[in-house]
């Protein structure tokens, strides 16, 4: 045995292929051993698992890492951390940085950092150039990179004929496209959700319309090219539908939704905190219970988090002035496992192996737990009560909107390459 | 109460409290010295993030008269312009020991912001869209005192709503008092939904305006027909307008109001801002004795108010 060996004992082992009692024997980065009663032997770490689900790592396909251009909010590093923390080995960084990510370099200079992150970093690149929606952006020589999916989040391709090209473009390299669905035009100015509390609140709307609109569109453009689409943040009983309707249809299309589309509505704007601004806004109850039936019947593939840090200055802003987006890697899977009345291995499904089949990342991430796979694991206890403390997270940032409420489940070690990178819900480095 | 940020904050009691209060500021105003040492020793600071002369004014007019002291913080003179943050101006504010603040914003919500962040009262003077306490009690106080009551009266608010801070306010503190609201506008201008607003609707004025005992005109921004609202100010005039046609129409009792600043020729034609039955002046002097009876309710003793001559 070498010193990078692991031994993770008493818990119960959940993938895609079920459940069983084994204890989870790593060396080298690699699962050597999954069966009972594994005897670790001098100089191996053992993780206590007792009363726990081992699982593939959890992998977010919507991370806001915010470097490089804004280190004040989050850092590769910090994020990472966060990360790991929150039961993830692999993050996908959205492109919206300054620079964005729409060039070779950038790309670089953000995997480069993420070498020393607690967690697999992988980006996402821009589809056009400065994510501007007039031209595309070097989507082959990102690919190269290792690059799988290709986004201007932030912002919806508005361009429908721009976004036709990208799709077909994309096709001969086997990158899927993601879309921010949301019609520029239509939402400009919005500030919050539409509807009876932006009217009462004196706020200009966003309405439904402006995200189905894309959505709508964009199941168009799948049809006609035949490229896969993935759905970023659906929040809306409308969207969900749609993508319901094309799935059945066959058509290559994938979604993904927030926790706070699950979990919260637009009343919570009566505060006027900005903590509650993120866009796509929260929505209607009627939206959120149409989430949970997406998430509950498989037609949204993946929990993202959307994790957006905002620095404190930024966030007291008034709320027209404040950036959106919350804070999402440390609560997501508490949420998932409170709030969603669903199995266990359904939600590890939702936050594991399909968001890493998305990601194109099912090589490392999210597959079974069997000997010769690469050991990017989370031990989560499922029956810890936690309090969710802003002051206590690791990201650099505050901005999360759960602060003071209580949930239950929670990462309590996460092993990413190998590497114990959390311990007793700890970080390692 | 130690805030006053919405008309929700007083409902119908709070609102005939203020009323009640305001009678004796009124009657304080007339006087030779309009003067009562009631908020001697407070400080209030005016915080205007927007422009807005009458309000500010009619603030610290009360204010005065109340013998508080009184600080003007205006953006154009301030570090806002350097980028401070408003959670540090008002920080800083309140570190020179004040007792309350009369928040002006161009966003909703700032005044809610402010009052969880500081521990002196805070009067929000207009928030974004939102709302406009003040103006609404003013308007309260104005009907009432030439109607008695407002129970039962058939109000029109004519215009912006969806853009009216003094539309949101208005209709919540007319309905708490009884009055049957309308709201008269193009659907471009209603919010984009009215659920929960004790309101009726329609898009005819000329269906309405025989049978109103107030009609209420709202400010029209020009900016309105850039957004696609609106076609022309002159095809809103031609529908929404109180024109001298609909003047004839409205009866010899009912009352002419206006927040200001008008657009004379838009909104309201000159004849109808000069009729007799037009109260948009009162409307103004009104102001100052509301708003001593506000700073009264949330910054006075508690005691009975004594309206005894200057010291």
């Amino acid at each position: 045995m070498n010193g990078h060996a692991l031994v993770i004992r008493g818990g119960e082992v959940v993938d895609e292929r079920g459940r069983r009692s084994a204890d989870v024997a790593i060396r080298a980065g690699a699962i050597t051993a999954v069966e009972p009663g594994i005897d670790a032997g001098p100089g191996v770490q053992v993780l206590d698992a007792t009363g726990c689900i081992v699982t593939p790592g959890l992998v977010d396909l919507h991370t806001h890492l915010r470097e490089p251009g804004g280190e004040a909010a989050e850092t590769v590093e910090t994020g990472s951390r966060a990360a790991a923390l929150g039961g993830y080995t692999a993050v996908v960084a959205m492109p919206n940085t300054d620079p964005p990510i729409d060039s070779a370099a950038v790309a670089r200079q953000v995997l480069e950092l993420g070498r020393a992150a607690l967690c697999d970093v992988r980006v996402a690149g821009a589809i056009t150039v400065g994510r501007k929606g007039a031209q595309l952006a070097p989507i082959a020589e990102l690919a190269e990179l290792g690059v799988r999916l290709f986004t201007d989040d932030g912002a919806g391709v508005q361009d429908a004929r721009l976004m036709r090209r990208a799709l077909q473009y994309s096709l001969a390299l086997g990158v899927t496209l993601a879309q921010h669905c949301e019609d520029a035009s239509l939402a400009e100015g919005g500030q919050m959700h539409e509807g009876a509390w932006s009217s009462r609140l004196g706020m200009q709307g966003i309405p439904a319309e402006a995200e189905e609109l894309m959505v709508m569109r964009d199941i168009a453009l799948v049809r006609l090219t035949g490229a896969p689409v993935h759905f970023l943040h659906l929040s809306t009983a409308g969207s969900i539908a749609m993508v319901r309707a094309a799935k059945e249809q066959g058509l290559p299309v994938t979604a993904e939704a927030a926790p706070h589309h699950f979990t919260l509505t637009h009343a919570e704007a009566k505060s006027f905190d900005p903590v509650y601004k993120v866009n796509p806004p929260l929505r209607t109850d009627e939206d959120v219970a149409a989430v949970r039936r997406g998430l509950a019947d498989r037609v949204i593939d993946a929990i993202a988090t959307d994790h957006a840090p905002h620095t404190q200055e930024a966030k007291e802003a008034p709320w027209d002035e404040a950036p959106p987006g919350m804070l999402g890697l440390e609560t997501a899977l508490g949420l998932a496992l409170t709030e969603l009345d669903m199995p266990i291995e359904a939600v590890l499904a939702l936050l594991s192996w399909q968001p890493a089949r998305i990601a194109g990342l099912g090589a490392e991430h999210g597959g079974p737990i069997v000997p010769g796979r690469p050991a990017n694991l989370a031990v989560i206890d499922p029956s810890e009560r936690w309090t969710v403390q802003p002051e206590r997270l690791a990201s650099r940032a505050r901005n999360t909107p759960y602060a003071g409420r209580t949930l239950t489940g929670r990462a309590r070690h996460t092993v990413v390459r190998g590497e114990a990178v959390v311990v007793g819900g700890e970080a390692q480095r | 109460m130690k805030h006053l940020l919405s008309i929700e904050d007083l409902g119908a009691d709070g609102i005939n409290e203020v009323m009640r209060l305001s009678d004796s500021f009124v009657e304080v105003s007339e006087r030779a010295i309009p003067r009562v040492p009631a908020l001697r020793g407070k400080t209030v600071v005016s915080l205007f993030y927007e422009d807005s002369t009458r309000t500010r004014l009619s603030f610290e007019t009360a204010a005065k008269r109340l013998s508080a002291d009184t600080m003007t913080f205006s953006v154009s003179s301030s570090s806002v312009n350097k980028g401070e943050s408003l959670r540090d101006t008002v920080e800083t504010i309140e570190a020179m020991g004040i007792d309350a603040v009369v928040v002006r914003h161009k966003s909703s919500g700032v005044p809610w912001r402010i009052a969880s962040w500081v521990e002196a009262s805070v009067i929000n003077a207009g928030d974004g869209w939102h709302q406009h306490p003040t103006q609404a009690l003013l308007d309260c106080y104005t009907i009432r005192s030439r109607k008695g009551d407002l129970g039962g009266l058939r109000i029109a608010v004519v215009g912006d709503i969806m853009h009216s801070r003094v539309a949101r306010s208005d209709v919540e503190a007319f309905a708490a008092l009884g009055a049957e609201v309308l709201l008269v506008a193009p659907p471009t201008l209603l919010p984009a939904s009215l659920d929960g607003w004790p309101v009726k609707v329609t898009h005819s004025l000329d269906e309405v305006i025989g049978d109103l005992d107030v009609i209420y005109l709202l400010r029209i921004q020009r900016e309105r027909m850039t957004e696609a609202l609106l076609p022309s100010l002159r095809e809103y005039r031609a529908i929404y307008g109180l024109t001298p046609e609909r003047l004839r129409a409205l009866r010899s009792d009912a009352l002419v109001m206006h927040p200001g600043p008008m657009n004379r020729g838009v909104e309201i034609d000159a004849e109808a801002a000069e009729d007799p039955r037009s109260v948009i002046t009162a409307q103004v002097s009104n102001g100052v004795a509301v708003r001593m009876a506000v700073l009264y309710l949330l910054l006075g003793s508690g005691a009975d108010l004594v309206i005894g001559g200057d010291q």
